[in-house]
This record gives C-alpha cells, sequence and structure tokens, in this order.
C-alpha cells in the first residue's frame, strides 16, 4: 500500500554508456510515527481525565436564635483559622485563668491527628467541632478544615461553622504577634 | 538425510496498519472530548476529597483572588428569566434589545447600577478591569441576585436549583467575601450548594481511606 513502483517507467531504451538508476525504496519505516500517534493518544487522554474539577456538598444551617444547640464541654473541640494558614485550637469552653494552657496552635498538616484523636477519647453523640474563620483567613482555610472534616469520618451534624468571638479575636491577634505571623 | 531448508523470513513488519489505527484513535480522542469553556477569570480552587463531579449546567459564582465576585449564568439556566426579573425587581429600565444584549454577555461583574451604561458601550472591558458585583456587609447586591435566581426556580424547580448553585473560590481569597456570599444564600433561604474544588485522592490510613462511605 505505501510503496510505488518505482522501475523506470515509460519502458524507453537507454543507450549502452547509460548507467542504470538505482532503485531506492520508498517503503519508509514507520514505527516512530506510531510511537509518537500512541503518545499523543495517551497524552491526550490523561489530561483530559486529570482535570476534572468536583464539586463539594455543603448544608448551610438555618438562623434562628430560638434553637440554641446546646453542646456540652466535654465533647467540643473549637478550631480556629488564622493567617498564613495556622491553626489554633482548644478544649471545651476558654477559661481566663488557663488561656495559656488551652489555646494552643498547629497548622493544617498536624491538625487532622488532633481531631482524630479527639474523635476516639469522646462519645460520638457528645463530639462537636465548632469551627471559626478569622477575617485574615483564606477560602483555601475554609474550604480545607470542612475536607478534614471528611477525611476523618466526622458524621455531618457534628461539625459547624460559627463567628468567631471578640476574645478569640484578640487571643488569636496576640498568639500572632507573639508568633511573628504576617 | 535431506536438509530441511528453513526459508528465512524479514522480521520488519509493515506498520501503516498500525500507524493508520494510532492517528485515528488520536483524531476521535481530540474530536470526542469536549473542549472546556475558556476561562475569563484565572481562579485556583481548593483542593478535596470530594469525588463529585460538578455539574455542567450550572449557576456559578466566583470569587477571585482580590474578592471580586462574578456571576455565571450557565446557558442552560433560565438566564433571560433571571435578568429580566431582576430588571423589574431592581428598576434598571432595560430595553427589551438591551435585556437581550446582556444575555449574551458571558458573565456578571458589574453592580447593578453600572449595567445600562455598560451595555451602552461598543467595546468590552477585560474581566480583571471590572469591578465585581458588590459584596459587602454594607451593600450585598448578591442578595438581590439570589433572590431573582429563587423567584425564578420558585416551587418544583427548587430541588434543580440546589444541584446548580456552585461556589468557585480562589485559594487565596480571604474569608469575608465567602461568608458574605453564603449570607446572602441563606437571606435567601438557599441553605445547600456545592463548592468547586479540584478533586484530590484521600490520604493513605485517614479514617475515610480505611471506612469508605458505602455507595448510595
Amino acid at each position: 500500500m505505501a510503496e510505488m513502483d518505482t522501475s523506470s517507467g515509460g519502458g524507453h531504451k537507454k543507450g549502452p554508456g547509460v548507467k542504470k538508476a538505482k532503485k531506492l525504496s520508498t517503503r519508509v519505516d514507520l514505527t516512530p510515527m506510531v510511537d509518537l500517534g500512541f503518545l499523543l493518544i495517551t497524552f491526550f487522554v490523561f489530561t483530559t481525565t486529570m482535570s476534572q474539577s468536583t464539586a463539594m456538598n455543603m448544608n448551610e444551617p438555618k438562623d434562628d436564635s430560638t434553637q440554641v444547640l446546646k453542646v456540652k464541654n466535654s465533647g467540643a473541640m473549637t478550631i480556629l483559622l488564622g493567617r498564613g494558614d495556622q491553626v489554633y485550637y482548644y478544649f471545651g469552653q476558654l477559661e481566663a485563668d488557663k488561656l495559656s494552657e488551652q489555646f494552643k496552635s498547629t497548622t493544617f498538616k498536624q491538625i487532622r491527628e488532633v481531631i482524630v484523636t479527639k474523635k476516639k477519647g469522646t462519645k460520638i453523640d457528645d463530639l462537636m467541632y465548632i469551627i471559626k474563620s478569622d477575617k485574615n483567613s483564606t477560602f483555601r482555610n475554609a474550604i480545607d478544615i470542612l475536607d478534614e472534616m471528611s477525611i476523618c469520618n466526622v458524621p455531618p451534624g457534628h461539625y459547624a461553622e460559627v463567628d468567631m468571638t471578640a476574645t478569640e479575636e484578640l487571643l488569636i491577634q496576640k498568639t500572632e504577634e507573639a508568633n511573628g505571623i504576617k | 538425510m535431506p536438509k530441511v531448508k528453513i526459508p528465512r523470513k524479514s522480521t520488519t513488519i509493515d506498520m501503516t496498519a498500525m500507524c493508520d489505527v494510532a492517528f485515528l484513535l488520536l483524531s476521535f480522542f481530540i474530536l470526542a472530548t469536549k473542549q472546556k469553556p475558556p476561562e475569563v477569570l484565572a481562579v485556583t480552587p481548593p483542593n478535596s476529597v470530594s469525588a463529585k463531579a460538578a455539574p455542567e449546567k450550572s449557576i456559578l459564582i466566583t470569587l477571585t483572588k482580590e474578592g471580586k465576585v462574578f456571576l455565571m449564568l450557565g446557558d442552560e439556566t433560565k438566564k433571560a428569566d433571571i435578568l429580566s426579573n431582576i430588571n423589574a425587581a431592581k428598576g434598571l429600565n432595560l430595553s427589551a434589545a438591551e435585556l437581550n444584549k446582556w444575555n449574551k454577555a458571558p458573565f456578571i461583574g458589574v453592580p447593578l447600577g453600572q449595567i445600562k451604561s455598560m451595555l451602552s458601550k461598543q467595546v468590552e472591558i477585560p474581566a480583571n478591569k471590572l469591578p465585581g458585583i458588590p459584596c459587602d456587609s454594607s451593600n450585598n447586591e448578591m442578595v438581590d441576585w439570589m433572590k431573582s435566581v429563587t423567584n425564578v426556580y420558585a416551587g418544583s424547580d427548587q430541588r434543580q436549583l440546589q444541584e446548580m448553585l456552585l461556589i468557585k473560590g480562589d485559594n487565596a481569597a480571604l474569608y469575608p467575601a465567602f461568608k458574605r456570599i453564603k449570607e446572602a444564600f441563606k437571606k435567601n433561604e438557599i441553605f445547600k450548594f456545592r463548592i468547586v474544588t479540584n478533586g484530590e485522592s484521600v490520604p493513605v490510613g485517614s479514617e475515610l481511606y480505611l471506612n469508605p462511605p458505602k455507595a448510595n
């Protein structure tokens, strides 16, 4: 199919001194071209499936001041998101005289272990993670922590996003200053 | 004993057929894959372990790095109805021709007050120069937009709306901007929506990895 007849066409006779042109085959080695073809196929197949974006479900609670959810101190863990991908957390309720003991600072890499330890050590009915985002935290932080909840298999309804109080804001600000986070 | 002669055969095969197949497949894949709609706004969404694919037809709210908010009403949504609804509700005084022109715009990124003057302009302003939909605590026009959207998708269409509402935010966008979009949703009784993320595999050894949720 890929060959052509290259033998002298026309059939006219050549003189005795004229050398016959050497027959050159027109067959080309197609192996590299096949290689290239399949390489491109694999490339396209991979890039198209990889770039698909996914969607994460969000369920917001209804704002209702008459229904206040009571959380047991023993089961509550508050996670605060601050500037520069910093995470702060404390268990139960903040007490004025034990602030420095309670209020701990960590990063996104380590928070998973804290979440899991808390989950294992608490009765599932009492468990509650309270997530509060600082005004300097990013959208990514807010999504990452929710993602962390699903990674740790925290059942829905056992974590909630709540507005930050002034005390907590001040605490974060102080910790940031002390740790030199800008 | 007579010698058996094994005829020597060439080991080269004709590659033409294979080459044909390779390029046929290549052209098929290129033509069959859907082209991504050109992204006017460069946004890098955060990662998540969610495996659900983002829906194609959507009402997409984009939050850029600078905190600007843009609204994109997909082609298959009730875009024209939403636009005429907000035109009537906010008294924008747009003519039918202007509404038609607005319907063709790929996204909305100006305050409601500037829409009439923007539509009369001939030249198009590049997306990064647009001010975005104002979404401050004092002036949150997203509330008006979501009101029109919920009005159009009232009643039995509400479920459909839940499937479509998407927020796509940039990694570096600050949290308050996201919070105000959520507030706009809540004010219109929208409690379920989705966040566009980049898929990520579940970390090995985590709780979700060990006990994956049962597929429904």
